[in-house]
């Protein structure tokens, strides 16, 4: 294990790791563009160089091992002066696109040249031109060759974490220049990684582009409700700026990084599947059948009609007539109040978040699951997916049809895609009452007879359980849309109406009781959890 | 006269034919070698003969062959390096053309020294003929058992075999060559780890020039002892090496002289002088990447350790004599653009810099010079020497520090009136 010294800081580190490592773990940046912790040494930008004691000329500390007794310095002159040698190199060519690029604001060439350059230009040249400016490569990725600075990061990640190998640096010296492998193009269901990855704005993403200026997006840490992974991703969204992209609030996810869960990536499907937040099929208020016509109602009106409803029938066809079908979609904090509320409080047996599989979903050996659910761990610890007396959704719709169940309450899934749009129309002729409570409509909300508006993951605290038993907390971006409410706090509602009153104020009291009362639960807490999340007791 | 080694049958004809070697000797070192000396031996004969890298590095030989560990679990390789690029060397074309049975004949000698089993000849793709003639030699060396298994019945196996480049200067450094000869893009490897450790696929490698191998047999023959003191007065050098002379002498083309000559020998001497009787005004010694000497440097010795404490390099031996005519500017701007052109593009201040260089020589050349110019090519080269992957970077950057540093005023000049004051003829 050797020691050294950075900055007169001494450190002892693992024997291997770089001197660019030794200094970040005493919490010094040295500046860089090629060096990724995900990926390979590349050793090309020479941005990382720094002043070792005993050796003459400055070495590049992504590629130094440490070694006992050595002697590092980071901020010498000379090393303030490579950098700025570095980054007048890596600027002479590069066009003047700042007030058209989407990188602005979190470019690295900026950033580096606020901290490490502030030099005058000394360039008088005409800058070499390249061949690919705003070009798609992919659906998702546009290229500008001129803009890069030929880290290479691109090339690595397509060889070394996706394996798909579609791009390469061709030509050599300073007509050098990123490509794609003719006849391929740039759509390994982790393409939008290249353009985190991107210091600059070469790789940008195209859903993204033009919507917002960056430094009017604020950011919050979340999980990504795509799959049963969880990945650890940043909510980024514009509240500055309402009247940039048509309104949208959320305008983009970026992955976060979690050693445990989704390293430094996250999917595209995943990436871009943010569009439904902030949708015009998004439900903004409760709403109440009138024949074919659907009223905007308030939650006072709505939710007296649902309780006094279930309680009608309760009273006269007793528990087994009425259906409650939560979604592995909702959090922890959902679920566990859903189980209290209508298993426990009502005593309804039929309370069962499983629905048929239509097809098994895709999955690789990286970082997408089948199952595109985010709690099923979740709902499956919270009993909601068992139980000797419950019947499977499908059992539901039977007993619906042969006139045994009276009342079904749905929570954000849409039957009507696993059971087919007939089967549900049939079977909803034969109930008193449908609910459905969700984020955004969709065909079952064409039978439901009370609709209820439910916040996203985005909008609310609450915790997702992966696939591994990790526990990991949605953290608040936004404020509901409209009228709508986090599922927990409308269930709440519902049963005070219903005679049951429940103390919990936030989602944060809620876990503390499920971890107080739950076993596999029992040692987590918001706190514990942070934000790289909690396993579970029983994982 | 010094006698000549390696270029001594060079006007022999078909002295690249297998019996006109046999007839002057030729297989006779490895003979020797394979019967009197154990490979350790071969390689205390070499570090004792002096013998160091003909193709630019200077590095003595025997010692890098030291570097490869004895046991190995990968095979070793021997790689020639025949990729011969650096501007103003032709040398190892004719040792190609002329003596590939010697070049044969030396990289037996370093396998067997090394424990190497399998070498490659990479040559560069524009030595076409080269090639043919090589590899002629190969197949007259396999049915004679000069290669092969068995070689001379000694028991040991050597095969060997031509890879051609296909036209980038950056292939011939050490580790571009590697990844070329792997069959991937020429772009130098970090290093370390070193190609003795880690070298062609992984294993250990040793890499030598044309020419320094073909110095083996006779080193062989003849001994160390008699191979060092062909340098007299330099105790640290030995043996001859051939002098690739070009430009404005009477006489360019190749010269086999002791490392000890002086570099107004070579010119004066045995190249004839400056043509035209006119006067010497600038000299590199070494190849386009060695610091240029002005006319009143040249008597210092071309061995490697009088050329460095000079503050330039023996490099590889490539001499381009400049007349009182020539524009430095314009002179340093032909090889700015050379430079520019064969920079892999891998390293930020090769990539970007020896393309920067080179469009301020063209505006200095071209009359568009601009005040500050002097500086900025000075601090580019800078910026550029000590701070890339591999050597090419320093030989991009020590032509443009040494021909501003020697000749300033003519940069000078070009950045602040915007023409040439050079005499074009005879002034």
């Amino acid at each position: 294990m050797p020691t050294l010294t950075i900055d007169g800081k001494e450190i002892t580190v693992e024997k291997g790791t770089t001197v660019i490592q030794a200094a970040e773990k005493l919490g010094i940046q040295i500046p860089r563009y090629c060096y990724h912790p995900g990926l390979s040494i590349a050793g090309n930008c020479r941005m990382c160089m720094v002043e070792i004691e005993k050796s003459p000329k400055l070495q590049i500390s992504c590629y130094t091992q440490a070694a006992d007794g050595m002697v590092v310095r980071t901020t010498s002159e000379k090393v303030k002066a490579a950098r700025q040698a570095i980054l007048e190199f890596l600027l002479i060519n590069h066009p003047l696109d700042c007030p058209v690029c989407d990188q602005a604001g979190e470019c690295w060439l900026q950033i580096y040249y606020m901290e490490h350059g502030l030099y005058n230009s000394r360039f008088l040249e005409n800058k070499v031109r390249k061949h690919y400016k705003a070009t798609p490569i992919g659906p998702w990725v546009n290229l500008d060759s001129e803009r890069c600075i030929l880290c290479s990061r691109c090339v690595r990640f397509c060889n070394e974490v996706s394996k798909t190998h579609e791009l390469a640096i061709v030509h050599r010296g300073d007509h050098s220049e990123i490509t794609i492998f003719p006849g391929k193009e740039l759509n390994n269901k982790y393409s939008g990684n290249v353009v985190d990855i991107c210091p600059v704005g070469a790789l940008t993403d195209r859903d993204f582009r033009f919507q917002c200026r960056v430094w009017y997006l604020d950011k919050r840490d979340s999980i990504c409700p795509g799959c049963s992974r969880g990945c650890n991703i940043e909510i980024h969204y514009n509240l500055q700026r309402a009247h940039h992209a048509e309104g949208r609030r959320v305008l983009r996810l970026k992955p976060r990084y979690n050693p445990e869960v989704n390293k430094w990536w996250m999917c595209d499907e995943g990436r871009y599947g943010y569009k439904f937040i902030d949708d015009k099929s998004r439900i903004q208020m409760p709403y109440l059948r009138e024949g074919e016509t659907l009223v905007e109602t308030d939650w006072k009106v709505a939710l007296d009609k649902v309780a006094s409803t279930l309680r009608a029938i309760l009273a006269t066809y007793g528990a087994s007539s009425i259906g409650v079908v939560p979604s592995p979609q909702l959090t922890n904090e959902d679920l566990y109040l859903i189980r209290k509320l209508f298993r426990e409080d009502l005593g309804l047996s039929h309370v069962d978040f499983r629905v048929p599989v239509k097809e098994k979903g895709y999955e690789d050996d990286f970082l997408i699951k089948a199952d595109k659910n985010p709690n099923r761990r979740g709902a499956e610890e919270l009993g909601l997916g068992a139980g000797d007396t419950s019947l499977s959704v499908e059992a539901m719709l039977a007993e619906a049809a042969s006139g045994k169940l009276k009342a079904l309450y749905v929570f954000g899934q849409d039957i009507t895609d696993f059971f087919g749009e007939e089967r549900i129309s049939e079977m909803a002729v034969h109930l008193e009452l449908l609910v459905f409570q969700g984020s955004n409509l969709n065909p079952t909300c064409r039978y439901a007879g009370v609709i209820l508006p439910s916040a996203t993951y985005a909008e609310k605290e609450g915790t997702f359980t992966n696939f591994e038993g990790r526990v990991q907390r949605l953290y608040k971006a936004l404020e509901p849309l409209g009228e709508s409410l986090p599922d927990w706090e409308i269930v709440v509602r519902l049963a005070r109406l219903m005679g049951f009153s429940y103390p919990y104020t936030s989602a944060r009291e809620i876990f503390k009781e499920i971890a107080a009362t739950v076993p596999a639960f029992s040692g987590l807490n918001y706190t514990v959890i942070g934000n790289q999340g909690g396993k579970l007791a029983t994982s | 006269m010094a006698e000549l080694i390696l270029t001594k049958n060079f006007g022999v004809p078909d002295s690249h034919k297998l019996e006109v070697y046999l007839r002057h000797g030729g297989y006779e070192g490895l003979k020797k070698t394979l019967e009197e000396f154990t490979p350790d031996q071969v390689i205390e004969e070499v570090k004792k003969s002096n013998l160091r890298g003909l193709g630019g590095a200077g590095f003595p030989t025997g010692t890098k062959w030291s570097f490869v560990p004895k046991e190995s679990a990968k095979p070793k390789y021997l790689v020639v390096n025949a990729d011969e690029g650096e501007p103003g060397t032709f040398k190892d074309r004719y040792l190609l053309e002329k003596e590939p049975h010697m070049l044969i004949e030396g990289a037996a000698i370093a396998s067997y020294a090394v424990g190497i089993h399998k070498a490659y000849v990479y040559i560069r793709g524009e030595y076409v003929k080269q090639a043919r003639i090589l590899q002629g030699a190969i197949e007259e060396a396999y049915a004679h058992g000069f290669l092969g298994k068995n070689i001379l019945g000694k028991g040991f196996d050597l095969d060997l075999v031509v890879h051609r480049g296909a036209g980038a200067y950056i292939c011939g450094e050490e580790t571009g060559l590697l990844e070329s000869l792997e069959g991937k893009k020429g772009w130098p490897r970090l290093k370390p780890p070193f190609p003795a450790l880690v070298g062609l696929f992984k294993s250990p490698t040793v890499m030598n020039n044309v020419e320094t191998l073909c110095q083996l047999p006779h080193i062989m023959k003849r001994g160390a002892a008699w191979f060092a003191g062909l340098c007299e007065g330099a105790p640290k050098a030995g043996g001859t090496r051939i002098f690739s002379v070009s430009g404005h002498v009477n006489k360019p083309g190749i010269y086999e002289l002791p490392l000890t000559v002086t570099l107004r020998e070579i010119i004066y001497t045995h190249a004839g002088g400056i043509r035209g009787g006119k006067k010497l005004k600038a000299v590199i010694p070494g190849g386009s990447s060695a610091p240029v000497l002005t006319a009143e440097e040249i008597d210092v010795k071309m061995d490697f350790d009088s050329l460095m404490a000079a503050k330039t390099m023996g490099g590889s031996g490539g001499v381009i004599a400049m007349d009182q005519n020539t524009c430095m500017v314009k002179a340093l701007y032909v090889l700015a653009k050379f430079y520019a052109h064969e920079s892999c593009g891998q390293c930020t201040p090769c990539r970007e810099g020896t393309g920067w260089i080179a469009k301020i020589l063209g505006r200095l050349v071209h009359g568009d010079g601009r005040p500050g110019d002097t500086e900025t090519l000075k601090a580019v080269a800078d910026n550029i020497a000590g701070n890339t992957i591999c050597p090419f970077g320093d030989g991009a950057a020590w032509p443009v520090q040494s021909f501003v540093r020697k000749f300033r005023s003519e940069f000078d000049y070009h950045a602040k009136e915007r023409k040439c004051d050079v005499p074009r003829n005879g002034n």
